[in-house]
């Protein structure tokens, strides 16, 4: 069985994240880019399935600029066998994603598609279960921890109310969330050897994947400035505050 | 706030500076290639950043423990060291047929730069390995390297140098350990003291490499052997036997590196230790001195890896700190202690210094490697020459610049930088040890003004003087005047230099030389340090014509070389002064009359 795990180059989680001069989005010039740290998680999950013996080959899938082979190297260099880059200088939405996921999925036949649940960048959490919708593969989103039963997954999701165990036929569609394990660091000789392994790249063009946009960024914004504190002097205040000027209550 | 490696400044050290393409061309280093070592870098710095960085004031504050004769470690750092070498970092540089990974020394010096950055009393125990490695690997026999060197690089074991003895410091001529001859092995017996790592829990067995006289050895250096004593016994099969009659009977209570513990080790309570000769008898100190160069450096790595961990505590605390009213803040919001003149200039000499002396300890290393590998065997003895030069400077001012530099991390602090709570005082504590360790500042200066100038009639100085006037040429081509203002600065004070150069190889008595020793290092160092800051502003200038180009990073890295040249190259033209000057009158007072 083959897993596909998906890596997305993404501003590094330590970067304060700036808004450029003119609006049109994120400064991404000369700051240190990274994986999305759902993927890397989704990226040590498939390892393991692998290390377990339930899988045959992993392969880290990424979608965007050239620089995203160094995304896939770092998943290489944790352990995935081969990579795939689909290479593009646009800045894609989920729906294309989830589509250009789906035309490797043919070609690929993977048993499992590993995703991190949202990319740090722009929080969409999308992708997977649209990928699920255009695939008719199984889903199970916001999983914290996957077992092997046959030829079906045991997957418990973290939802608002607690944790939700499901079962699901695979082929199947997982996204990860924060507690499903803690990603291992790359072995320096892997790193080495991640340098040597197979890294295949697309151009977007020959998928034939219509990526086109139905949305345009008006304008990107920083958050507003947090205001100062005060103290109130009792709790019919706090109410009364909470109540009339928040409108919380 | 814990550590956050430099790796951008790193990597454009090796990249723009020190030649990484170059020693990538070399055969046997194809692998390091400039994404490749990037690679290395980024993983280095999130496990020593959210591994060995948290653990370094648990260390501090609990210590390594003795108890009857075993040592434990602080708290988590069995887990970090098993870790540490399960990802490798301890074979970085080791030879491939060991199991290890053959990178370049340049890139495991910029590596090591972050173990101690993040945690030096963790770094000494692979440091200290790696030099025991080094020492087997050139001259023991191939039987003992099959035995000892894969579990070595692979760090399931662990190394020592025991050279000290509690009247053989600095002179080694005095060791009494002895050996006697016992069929294929030797018997030995006696009491080494300092032995960094002598006994703890992190590895599985410990191999001492040991210095001893045999009985009918000839007094003095001449009569040194050394030899390599396990901890335990080595079965058939490779591993762990019978336990060795060598133990550590108490460790030191020290001002810092807490966590690593000083042994006093004790051979031959029982009837001698079981040792094995390396290479020939009586050649011991001149095989020491494989481990100790590599040591050297590796301290004055330890110099300014510490230097860096304080200078990002100083700068955070600075960025948190409000007192006064500042003279550089925008408004009322933007006052905190960083937008105060005074404490620029402490960050800007701490910053650029730091960038100065890594620049210097990665060139030196970057020479190692091209004397190694180079097919040219005239370009290879000029770089082993070269890098031979800047090892007592990589050792000596690096250390003492970086004692210097944790004192100014602590001085940004105010009355908080003295309260242990605030972890600044730490990095003062542990980075003074640096100083003494592997041949104090002293030594490294009688090594720099007589093996290294002296010895070769200046040689060595006067082409690193060339290099350094060949870079000046470069940078008169520029159109920046930032990078151009440097130049005035660095022709006098290589002008000051060769005086200072002059004066010393015109000496025939060693005393005067003697005296003024350690200023023509710290001159040495400064300078060295300045040209390293002037190729970095080169580069940065040439790579600022490039529209893509980080112009902020590279503006920084002209404006820190200019600041060093206004700041700190002025001091060689003062030590020079010192040198010429100084050296009779340092001698003139009675000993008794002190």
């Amino acid at each position: 069985m083959k897993i596909i795990v998906g890596v997305k180059r993404v501003l590094d989680y330590n970067v304060k994240a700036r808004v450029k001069a003119d609006k049109s989005g994120i400064e991404l010039a000369n700051v240190k880019m990274s994986m999305n740290p759902f993927d890397e998680i989704a990226v040590e999950e498939a390892l393991r399935i692998k290390e377990a013996g339930n899988a045959d080959e992993v392969i880290a899938v990424s979608i965007g600029p050239v620089q995203s082979q160094e995304t896939i190297r770092t998943a290489l260099a944790m352990g995935a066998d081969r990579g795939i880059l689909i290479e593009t200088n646009e800045l894609l939405e989920p729906l294309a994603i989830a589509k250009l996921l789906k035309h490797l999925v043919d070609r690929e036949q993977p048993g499992l598609v590993l995703l991190g649940k949202q990319a740090i960048d722009d929080d969409a959490n999308q992708t997977g279960q649209m990928l699920s919708a255009l695939s008719g593969m199984s889903q199970a989103t916001f999983a914290s921890r996957v077992e092997f039963d046959g030829d079906q997954l045991k997957v418990t999701r973290e939802v608002d109310s607690g944790l939700e165990s499901i079962k699901v036929t695979m082929p199947a569609i997982i996204t990860t969330d924060l507690r499903l394990n803690e990603p291992r660091y790359a072995k320096l000789p892997n790193i080495m050897k991640a340098k040597k392994k197979p890294l295949e790249i697309i151009p977007v063009a020959d998928t034939g994947v219509d990526v086109s946009s139905g949305l345009s960024v008006v304008e990107v914004n920083e958050p507003p400035r947090r205001a100062a504190g005060i103290i109130v002097k009792n709790v019919a205040e706090l109410v009364d505050k909470l109540r009339n000027e928040a409108k919380v209550i | 706030m814990t550590y956050v490696a430099p790796v951008k400044e790193i990597a454009f050290v090796l990249n723009q500076v020190v030649g990484l393409a170059d020693i990538a061309e070399l055969e046997g280093f194809e692998e390091a290639t400039a994404d490749l070592v990037e690679a290395i870098l980024d993983e280095s710095a999130k496990f020593t950043g959210e591994i060995l960085a948290p653990l370094n004031s648990v260390g501090d504050q609990q210590g390594s423990q003795w108890k009857e004769g075993k040592v434990t470690t602080p708290d988590g750092w069995q887990e970090a060291y098993r870790q540490f070498i399960e990802n490798g970092w301890g074979s970085l540089s080791f030879p491939p047929e060991f199991g290890g990974q053959g990178l370049p020394m340049c890139v495991s010096a910029a590596v090591q730069e972050m173990w101690h950055s993040a945690n030096m009393s963790f770094g000494l125990c692979p440091l200290l390995t790696q030099g025991a490695v080094d020492a087997i690997d050139h001259h023991a026999s191939d039987e003992l390297k099959q035995r000892y060197l894969p579990k070595m690089v692979e760090g399931i074991w662990s190394g020592t140098m025991n050279l000290t003895e509690p009247q053989a410091g600095s002179d080694l001529a005095a060791v009494r350990t002895r050996a006697e001859p016992a069929g294929d092995h030797y018997l030995i017996t006696g009491q080494k003291i300092y032995i960094t790592y002598g006994e703890h829990d992190l590895t599985e067995n410990i191999i001492h490499m040991v210095l001893a006289r045999l009985p009918d050895a000839p007094a003095g250096v001449k009569g040194i052997s050394l030899f390599i004593v396990p901890k335990f016994l080595v079965n058939e099969d490779g591993s762990p036997g019978e336990r060795n009659d060598v133990h550590c009977v108490s460790i030191e209570h020290k001002l810092g590196i807490h966590a690593s513990p000083t042994c006093v080790m004790s051979y031959g309570d029982n009837g001698g230790a079981i040792g094995y000769l390396v290479g020939k008898e009586h050649h011991g100190l001149a095989y020491m001195f494989t481990m100790m160069n590599q040591a050297r450096h590796a301290v004055g790595v330890e110099g300014y890896g510490i230097a860096e961990r304080a200078y990002q505590k100083a700068v955070g605390y600075a960025r948190d700190r409000k007192q006064g009213n500042t003279l550089l803040g925008k408004d009322e919001d933007d006052q905190s202690i960083i937008n105060h003149p005074d404490v620029r200039r402490i960050l800007m000499s701490m910053r650029s210094t730091i960038e100065a002396m890594r620049g210097l300890g990665l060139a030196c290393a970057a020479a190692f490697d091209v004397a190694r590998r180079h097919p040219d065997s005239n370009v290879r003895e000029r770089m082993q020459r070269r890098g031979e030069l800047l090892t007592p400077l990589v050792k000596g001012w690096s250390t003492e610049m970086g004692v210097e530099l944790c004192s100014l991390g602590v001085q940004v602090h105010g009355g908080m930088g003295y309260i242990e709570e605030t972890g600044a005082a730490q990095m003062l504590r542990d980075a003074r040890i640096t100083t003494i360790y592997e041949g104090t500042t002293a030594i490294q200066a009688n090594d720099l003004i007589g093996r290294k100038t002296a010895r070769d009639g200046g040689r060595g100085m006067a082409e690193l003087i060339a290099d350094m006037r060949s870079t000046l040429a470069e940078i008169a081509t520029l159109d920046d005047s930032h990078v151009k203002a440097i130049l005035p600065r660095m022709e006098s004070a290589i002008d000051a230099a060769e005086s200072a150069n002059t004066w010393l190889l015109s000496q025939n008595d060693a005393t005067l030389p003697a005296a003024i020793s350690v200023e023509f290092l710290m001159m040495h160092g400064r300078l060295a340090g300045g040209w390293m800051m002037a190729r970095a502003a080169l580069a940065a200038a040439r790579l600022k014509q490039s529209a893509e180009a980080d112009q902020a990073f590279l503006d920084a890295r002209i404006i820190l070389a200019r600041y060093y040249a206004e700041r700190t190259l002025p001091l060689v033209e003062s030590s020079s002064t010192i040198i010429l000057n100084s050296a009779g009158i340092t001698i003139a007072l009675d000993s008794a009359q002190l």
